[in-house]
């Protein structure tokens, strides 16, 4: 699956119109995510996972900064997350499954904010991205 | 047997009264023939569905996306019995319409997305729960039959 020039640039005018916001979207993504599927808790054992939470907020903003950092370099996704994905395989070893969860949510979120924006091409744009992303951060994990 | 809570329960109904089977239906059904196009296999005897345009405005999807949101309410009206609900639907979806059972839970995904668009900051992330685990459960029932 390949991002086309529409894709690309779809996905770069949703960050666009994101903006600043991203990092709030990032939190909230955690947020909803731990509570549609509260599977994806076991990775954190460690966070307060409670609502409000520094540490959720924390994370949501790197998890949004990643997608940002991948939308700006959107014709090498692979290389801007390299290090991430090393850091997936070696360490985090997230089950593939749940990258799936979190571009959902992320789409929920930006739906959610966003209506207009959204719209079924950009969506389906945005959802390829997500898709993409996920299987560069778990591209080296055999 | 799946459990509900009541909070669930009201979550749901609470949506679900204030939607249009019709327009999410329509709406839903194109942005799965959209956003997943291998999902168009299924209905080659639905006209022109050549691009995102044509999709949202063919009246065979609108109508079948109604359908099935329809089909849906039923769902919602049965949350004890999903199974037995949808015991006629799932053979039909296995034995005559053979579509695999991944469909249903890529379309409830995508419904979904709709219902965060449409109410916006009233879904909340309990509400988006309530509803994951619905589509979840519904996507089960038609898939039960199967065989």
């Amino acid at each position: 699956m390949v991002l086309n020039p529409n894709d690309k640039s779809n996905v770069k005018a949703v960050f666009g119109k994101i903006g600043g916001q991203a990092e709030e979207y990032g939190a909230e993504t955690l947020e909803r995510m731990f509570a549609a599927y509260p599977q994806t808790k076991t990775y954190f054992p460690h966070f307060d996972l409670g609502k409000g939470s520094a540490q959720v907020k924390g994370h949501g903003k790197k998890v949004a900064a990643a997608l940002v950092e991948a939308a700006n370099n959107i014709d090498d996704i692979a290389g801007a997350l390299s290090k991430l994905s090393d850091l997936h395989a070696q360490k985090l070893r997230v089950d593939p499954v749940n990258f799936k969860l979190l571009g959902q949510c992320f789409l929920v979120v930006v739906a959610s904010h966003n209506p207009s924006l959204l719209t079924p091409e950009v969506h389906a744009s945005l959802d390829k991205f997500l898709c993409a992303v996920g299987t560069v951060l778990t591209a080296k994990y055999r | 047997m799946v459990h509900w809570s009541a909070e669930e329960k009201q979550l749901i109904a609470g949506l679900w009264g204030r939607l249009s089977a019709e327009q999410c239906g329509a709406e839903a059904l194109a942005r799965l023939l959209i956003v997943y196009p291998w999902t168009q296999r299924f209905f080659d005897n639905f006209g022109n569905l050549s691009s995102p345009t044509a999709i949202v405005g063919n009246p065979k999807v609108r109508a079948h996306g109604r359908k099935v949101l329809t089909s849906f309410g039923e769902a919602i009206k049965n949350l004890d019995n999903l199974k037995g609900t949808f015991s006629k639907l799932s053979e039909l979806h296995c034995d005559k319409l053979h579509v695999d059972p991944e469909n249903f839970r890529l379309l409830g995904d995508i419904l979904i997305i709709v219902l965060a668009a449409h109410f916006s900051k009233d879904f909340t992330p309990a509400c988006q729960a309530t509803w994951q685990k619905l589509v979840g459960v519904v996507a089960h029932a038609l898939a039960h039959k199967y065989h």
